[in-house]
């Protein structure tokens, strides 16, 4: 009942570059910009050899398109603010933690390392603490499915220190 | 040639995909979309014929299995199934879960049998039509599509209409079809050619879902007790009939228009099963016709979306839209063309859907129970499992770390927009129809030597312009009124 109040309380007592509204906004109003500012930067057909439009000219419309209308859904958020969104807890952050952690190890060590750390990582931290089934995520279940893309769909996964045992 | 349909190839994956999909759809969070979504990849090592045939099983049978879990823990299976909770959760509270799940069942499977019918004679008809198109129609033919983003079921018009468009600013990047300069790709190789469909869908549904669940790790189900499915009685059936045809029919009306689905549909046939209904005030409270009335009409959607999906190749919903994507990665161009070159393809898809539907009627039946169990596998099991599987899933299609990498970007930003109100499915539905339309935009310019209002001496292409206005106004409209 408190996460559904809390839900509906608006957030009108903050200051406007705290508000949803305006991050997103912003970010939006960002990116285009910089994007729209990148297809200047696209090589030109020459007349003779051109076809309807140039190759920049409709991402160019489509960015100016999100602009606008990002700048009113902004303005609508004047009459009607957003809903308050309730803070993000901790699991949510560690999660992304693991995404990372997934991208260094799958980078540096092993593609399938980096599954198991990431499966235990987020299975333990989502409240999983008996040790069975965290090999259960961790080891047991991508094994089996090292087994079913390796052998069943023939496919051949990136070299790392446990792949390489394997395939040498 | 004979459709191979009772190939022991096809009716094993049909039965696989049937139980997956019930599998999915139990699963909230889940469901078709994602769950295609997820299976995709695998497809690949599939014949056309079977890849579509697993995906479209999978997209009846999920529509169904989300009414298993909106009435034993008041969770829609799938968002399709959120007006079934209405009445199935406070019927099951009543010792009463089998025969809400009994009606559930039959009043699925009748809309779903009707919509193959309404498939398999309106999708030629509209094939027929597309015949008439050119490069300005398909034009106006994609931009009603997007514009029908606006009035899609959840999030604000404009905030679709946003995704929608963002959508097909992603499918620019890459080497511009027409001249092959390079767009967007800040001097990455590997994105030259483009991105992948797969790591986006899979991104957007399964990685930021993910997300999702790891901000409601706090939420605990409350399972009421299955003992049998029963069929509903006779006075069951007295009752509910007029509203299980009705539902049906306004399902398969609503999946045929483009970006709509089973949500739309079964909140309308719910509604209007309430407005028909000589006991209106039972509605909230357990009605059998609420559930019937939802029901029928969301999977009666299934057909109706595969319409627009095969014959013009617009996606009639979410499902349809990894569907339409599958048939892309398969090499199949829905179209006109499709109707007149592979009519034993696309039988064979009428077919599968039509025994799908049969198929999840004898397992929901007699397997509800046993599917009512999945809801108990904890999240935090279940989904670095998912993760496993979609991260692999997606390396498998091209072998390339860096859809791996986009796959994680777009599930960390799928997570975001959803969680600021932005749907991510008119996204997928932007990027599938992205090309179609620079495409036919520069063609038509060509054709039309640079003169935009050339576009209005087209009348095919004019009424699709007006549908747009009026899909566009349409939803502005009711949001005003609503507010006042």
């Amino acid at each position: 009942m408190n996460n559904v109040h809390n839900k509906k309380r608006a957030n009108k007592s903050l200051p406007f570059f705290f508000k949803d509204e305006f991050k997103v906004f912003f970010v939006i109003i960002f990116f285009s910009t910089i994007l729209l500012i990148s297809t200047f930067t696209f090589d030109k057909v020459p007349p003779i050899l051109n076809r309807g439009i140039q190759p920049a000219t409709f991402p160019k419309g489509l960015l100016v398109l999100i602009m606008f209308l990002t700048t009113i859904i902004y303005y609508l958020s004047f009459k009607n603010p957003w809903k308050k969104e309730k803070k993000l807890p901790k699991p949510f952050f560690l999660t992304i933690l693991s995404f990372i952690l997934f991208v260094i190890i799958s980078k540096t060590l092993d593609f399938f390392l980096a599954i198991s750390v990431l499966s235990i990582f987020v299975s333990y931290n989502w409240g999983e603490k008996r040790v069975f089934y965290l090999l259960l995520v961790g080891i047991i279940f991508p094994l089996v499915v090292f087994i079913f893309f390796e052998m069943i769909l023939s496919l051949r996964f990136p070299p790392g220190i446990i792949t390489n045992l394997y395939y040498y | 040639m004979m459709v191979p349909l009772f190939s022991s190839k096809l009716l094993i994956v049909l039965l696989f995909g049937t139980l997956f999909g019930l599998i999915l759809g139990v699963l909230p969070g889940l469901g078709p979309t994602t769950g295609g979504a997820l299976i995709l990849p695998f497809t690949m090592t599939l014949d056309p014929l079977s890849a579509i045939v697993l995906l479209t099983s999978i997209y009846c049978a999920g529509t169904y299995g989300g009414a298993i879990t909106a009435v034993l823990i008041n969770t829609p299976g799938t968002p399709a199934a959120a007006a079934t909770c209405l009445d199935g959760y406070p019927l099951a509270q009543k010792g009463e879960a089998g025969r809400a799940l009994g009606m559930a069942t039959v009043s699925s499977t009748v809309g779903g049998i009707f919509s193959v019918i309404v498939l398999v004679f309106f999708a030629p008809v509209l094939a027929k039509l597309a015949y008439e198109f050119g490069q300005p129609e398909y034009f106006a033919l994609a931009i009603f599509g997007l514009t029908m983003l606006a009035s899609i079921g959840e999030g604000s018009p404009i905030k679709n209409l946003i995704a929608g468009a963002f959508g097909i600013l992603i499918s620019t990047i890459g080497k511009d079809f027409m001249t092959s300069i390079d767009r967007f790709t800040y001097g990455i190789n590997e994105l030259s050619v483009g991105i992948g469909f797969i790591p986006v869908v899979v991104g957007l549904f399964a990685i930021s879902e993910m997300l999702t669940q790891s901000t409601l790790l706090d939420q605990v189900f409350k399972r009421v007790a299955l003992k049998a499915v029963k069929l509903p009685s006779l006075d069951d059936y007295k009752k509910t009939w007029k509203t299980i045809l009705r539902s049906s029919g306004i399902g398969s009306f609503i999946g045929v228009l483009p970006a709509e689905g089973g949500t739309v549909a079964s909140l309308i046939g719910y509604s209007e099963a309430k407005r028909f209904s000589k006991e209106p005030e039972k509605f909230g409270k357990g009605s059998i016709e609420g559930i019937a009335g939802a029901e029928a009409a969301n999977n009666a959607a299934t057909g109706g979306a595969m319409v627009p999906t095969l014959a013009l190749g617009i996606p009639g919903s979410a499902t349809t839209a990894v569907i339409l994507t599958g048939l892309i990665i398969h090499g199949v161009r829905p179209g006109p063309d499709l109707f007149r070159e592979q009519p034993d393809f696309l039988y064979g898809i009428f077919g599968a859907m039509l025994i799908a539907n049969v198929l999840f009627f004898i397992f929901g039946f007699f397997g509800a129970k046993l599917f009512a169990r999945i809801t108990l596998v904890p999240n935090k099991i279940l989904w670095p499992m998912i993760f496993a599987v979609s991260v692999c899933g997606t390396y498998s299609l091209s072998q390339s770390i860096i859809d791996v990498w986009i796959m994680l970007f777009f599930g960390v930003l799928g997570f975001f927009m959803r969680r600021f109100g932005f749907s991510v499915v008119p996204v997928i539905i932007g990027l599938i129809l992205g090309e179609l339309v620079e495409g036919t935009l520069r063609q038509s310019l060509v054709i039309f030597d640079g003169n935009w209002l050339m576009f209005l001496t087209r009348p095919i292409a004019l009424t699709f312009f007006i549908l747009s206005f009026i899909a566009l106004a349409f939803p502005l409209l009711r949001s005003k009124k609503q507010k006042k």
